[in-house]
């Protein structure tokens, strides 16, 4: 076989990323399941369905174009998110029940 | 049980073999649909008896999947991009089970099991066509051989799930679903190749220029054909359907239907291209070289 004539590699440009998030079944949230390269939305969800779903992991699929995606910065994780460490008086554990109150 | 809702006869044979993979507790199951090991248990036991040309017949199809199945296999670490791996490996995947289905049924007509018709039979004994014997040649090329080969399956199977054959009728109702994905993924990578850049669309159209001459055997009657009235799909029916559904696809990607001449042919009757021999060989060995071994 002609090894040229076969080679289809992608060269420099690589396909965007997206990611994919699976539902497994009715009355489930989607969750995230991973990420994969497609030249567009339809392979996206194509691919998706090829990878994520092949042992019967799910009832609906959702692709995202990763860019989409807005995230935290991981270099902020302090400012983010410690502040709620030690306030224990958003938990409800954090009451005393009151004596008599029934029904809680 | 809804692939094999259609034939209640095969539906409640084959309902008490599945019944363990319904009873698993996680969420990822195997799920409930026709296997291969049912219809061999079926046929081992003898609770479903396969007439001789039924079971010539089951072995076109399953000959037609096996060779495909082997020729895409090849791609496996081998296509564009990891993810058009899989895909392409879970096609091949599909059609080894269609082909281990099919070859489970030939084989109680012959005493034999699947492994028996896929290893131990030689070249002129394979009754497959001369379209899924072709090299794969580019990614482009294999998705010419994909369309045609898929179209084609498509609209076969959606025929012969109303055979009076209930075994062939189950198979080709859990066959067509997966079909139906080959031919989409074969539509959504024709219409990329032939309207993407000018390389993509030259290697597309060279890709179905090669295939061009191996379509008119998938639509040759014979008298296998003739005497399967009733059971079998009568190829040459197809070809109008087939047609219009490749000419819609190829107006889409602004590419022409080209008349040429047809190949040879002749695998029907065991009259294979060079290809055959070499695809063989791969696909034989492990199983001659250990005759019996498992894994």
């Amino acid at each position: 076989m002609n090894t040229e004539d076969t080679q289809t590699g992608s060269g420099g440009a690589h396909w965007p990323l997206w990611e994919i998030f699976v539902r497994s079944a009715r009355g489930l949230s989607h969750v995230h399941a991973g990420s994969l390269h497609a030249p567009d939305a339809d392979m996206a969800l194509r691919n998706a369905r090829d990878l994520y779903t092949r042992r019967n992991e799910g009832v609906s699929l959702w692709v995202v174009p990763a860019s989409a995606i807005i995230a935290s910065d991981p270099d902020a994780k302090g400012e983010f998110f410690e502040s709620p460490q030690g306030k224990d008086y958003r938990h409800a554990t954090y009451y005393t029940k009151s004596e008599g109150v029934k029904h809680l | 049980m809804s692939s094999v809702g259609t034939t209640p006869v095969v539906a409640t044979a084959m309902g008490a073999a599945t019944g363990d993979a319904m009873a698993s507790a996680t969420r990822i199951t195997p799920g409930n649909a026709l296997r291969p090991e049912d219809i061999a248990g079926k046929v081992a036991a003898g609770s479903v008896v396969v007439p001789q040309d039924v079971a010539s017949y089951a072995l076109r199809l399953g000959d037609d999947a096996l060779i495909l199945a082997q020729r895409l296999g090849w791609w496996v670490s081998r296509a564009p991009e990891l993810e058009e791996d899989i895909a392409l490996s879970n096609i091949a995947l599909d059609l080894l089970g269609h082909a281990r289905s099919f070859l489970s049924y030939a084989g109680g007509a012959w005493g034999k099991t699947e492994d028996d018709l896929a290893y131990f039979r030689g070249e002129d004994e394979f009754c497959s066509a001369h379209l899924v014997e072709q090299p794969n040649g580019d990614f482009a090329r294999t998705i010419a051989r994909q369309l045609v080969v898929s179209t084609f399956q498509h609209l076969l199977y959606n025929r012969l799930v109303d055979s009076q054959d209930a075994t062939l009728a189950a198979i080709s109702a859990k066959a067509l679903k997966e079909v139906d994905y080959h031919q989409d993924h074969a539509y959504q990578w024709v219409l990329r190749l032939a309207l993407g850049t000018q390389e993509s669309r030259r290697r597309m159209v060279n890709g179905l220029d090669l295939t061009w001459p191996y379509i008119a055997e998938l639509f040759d009657d014979d008298e296998l054909i003739d005497r399967l009235e009733g059971i079998a799909v009568r190829p040459s029916s197809l070809r109008v359907a087939y047609d219009c559904r490749i000419t819609q696809i190829l107006a889409e990607a602004e590419l022409d239907v080209q008349e040429v001449p047809r190949a040879a042919g002749g695998g029907r009757s065991g009259r294979h291209s060079e290809y055959l021999g070499h695809i063989l060989a791969e696909m034989q060995v492990l199983a001659r070289e250990h005759p019996g071994a498992t894994w």
